[in-house]
């Protein structure tokens, strides 16, 4: 049986001119960067290539990119990193205010709530049923005592875009007397968006390896000059004290290359590689949304139609439940992702869905498809097929009729 | 996901409904009561469910199990019966075998209620 995946937003393989760029420090060149000698150096080297290849991309210095063992760390060191920077330094006066949304990655809101018992005051904004969160809402939720707000560049459940430069205009303007600091989680934009931080206008930024076909195991954050950030992890001061540990230089040496081959251009149109790839996701997501829509009845799509990554699609439909839906899938050979209840290690239904005001049972029936540089038109058309047949079944066996 | 006993008994002697308030599944037992040698015996039983793999697997374990049982006998059947054909289930889904377990007592004590009016 032919094996699909559709699960990209999850994780990605390793792409082979990746796994070519890691190899050689793992056995080769296998030195520990802190070292003197020339294995060290050797290492060094290749991790400080990395490092210009992802502020290249972030059009930022190398100085402002530190590399971490994922973006959930990231995410942690922004956050809590900030606030423990801010505190110490004495800026912290009375309490602090932090401004988020309900629909962010548990990677941000768990953290947030680990502040809120040390009593800072966090708002989780609430975005629409669209999924977009307004920039008059981001506005008018800040005071006097806010100092950080964090929004993800794209939600990893629906493929919604934020307006992140907007946002950042809007928070340039307006923390004149008392900074505002603004982070963005990019894990999910990286592969289609422009992540320039000067175009953001963010002093923050996160970002994965393993969702943009690297490995599983690092990420990077981008720390604009100037902005105070103490670090989680004491040690040996590796990564400008701000992440100690021997770095794990084979798996950098991958994130370096995976961001250079998003930026690549090797059919000389001009317009970069990734770029091409995208209309083509996009055309096919398009092909599946429309498919899935017209085929079954009394189905929808979660969040905006509009402002979406290429690749995703989140549907829900009434009268099943969405990991039985991706078992039958499985059963199939299509691998793809739920946001139900019954998935989840706390029985918890997707706090995205239920983010953007939906029931439970939408919640509880959703299922998320999502593409990659690998996805085939007769991957798509194979899941056209499928999908609806799974679905009637599993109608017939929870005694849902969508006629009646 | 091929599960037998999926579907409704038309005018049932006993239906049991439930529903799990934290993860949202949906069970619906129906069962047909003969009697025979002086027992009630579940001549058959059906189930609709609207839940995860482990959800469908169980209610459908449930009704095949229940089947030539009597009444009393039927509400006695429990997870280690379940495990016996499914085998062990994860932690977090042992829930499952109880949400199905309540609605099969549902559908007798309903058995049992319209059988008293008679």
């Amino acid at each position: 049986m032919k094996k699909i995946y559709l699960d990209y937003a999850a994780t990605t393989p390793v792409d082979s001119k990746i796994l070519k760029a890691i190899l050689p420090y793992l056995k080769k060149n296998f030195g520990n960067p802190s070292s003197i000698h020339h294995f060290g150096q050797r290492a060094l080297l290749a991790m400080e290539e990395a490092r210009k290849k992802v502020a290249d991309f972030l059009g930022c210095q190398p100085e402002e990119i530190f590399f971490t063992g994922s973006a959930t760390e990231a995410n942690n060191l922004a956050v809590l990193g900030l606030v423990k920077a801010l505190k110490q330094s004495g800026k912290l006066i009375g309490k602090a205010h932090i401004i988020t949304t309900k629909i962010e990655h548990h990677a941000i809101l768990e953290p947030c709530r680990h502040l809120e018992k040390q009593g800072i005051e966090i708002t989780y904004l609430q975005p629409g049923q669209d999924g977009m969160v307004k920039i008059s809402d981001v506005e008018k939720s800040i005071k006097e005592n806010t100092v950080l707000v964090s929004i993800m560049y794209v939600n990893n459940e629906i493929g919604v875009i934020q307006p992140i430069a907007e946002i950042g205009r809007m928070l340039s303007d307006k923390g004149k007397k008392n900074k505002i600091y603004f982070h963005t989680d990019a894990v999910q934009a990286v592969n289609y968006l422009d992540c320039n931080a000067q175009n953001l206008g963010c002093d923050l930024l996160s970002l994965s390896g393993h969702k943009i076909y690297g490995p599983k195991g690092v990420g990077a954050i981008y720390v604009k000059k100037g902005t105070p950030i103490e670090p989680l992890i004491y040690g040996g001061g590796q990564e400008g004290g701000l992440r100690s540990g021997t770095e794990n230089v084979a798996w950098i040496a991958g994130l370096g290359e995976a961001i250079e081959q998003i930026q690549k251009d090797p059919l000389g149109t001009g317009e970069p590689k990734i770029r091409i790839k995208s209309i083509i996701i996009k055309k096919l997501r398009d092909k599946l949304i429309a498919g899935v829509l017209k085929s079954i009845p009394n189905s929808s799509l979660n969040g905006s139609r509009v402002y979406r990554i290429p690749n995703n699609a989140n549907f829900s439909f009434k009268g099943v439940e969405g990991e039985a839906v991706v078992i039958a899938l499985d059963q199939e050979g299509i691998a793809v992702s739920t946001g139900s209840a019954c998935s989840s290690k706390s029985l918890e239904p997707s706090h995205v869905i239920l983010g953007l005001g939906l029931s439970e049972e939408e919640a509880h029936s959703s299922l998320r498809v999502t593409l990659g540089k690998y996805t085939s038109e007769g991957e798509i058309e194979a899941l056209l097929k499928t999908l609806p047949k799974v679905i009637k079944k599993l109608r017939k066996i929870s005694g849902y009729n969508p006629l009646s | 996901m091929n599960p037998r006993n999926f579907g409704k008994i038309k005018n049932a002697d006993g239906i049991g409904d439930t529903k799990n308030m934290r993860c949202g599944d949906i069970m619906k037992i129906y069962i047909r009561v003969e009697k025979k040698g002086g027992k009630e015996i579940i001549k058959d039983a059906k189930f609709e469910t609207l839940g995860c793999g482990h959800a469908i697997a169980t209610s459908d374990m449930i009704c095949e199990k229940v089947k030539g049982k009597t009444l009393e006998a039927a509400k006695e059947i429990g997870y280690e019966d379940i495990k016996e054909d499914l085998g062990e289930f994860p932690q977090v889904k042992i829930h499952c075998v109880a949400l199905a377990q309540y609605a099969l007592k549902e559908a007798v004590e309903d058995y049992y209620k319209k059988t008293k009016k008679k």
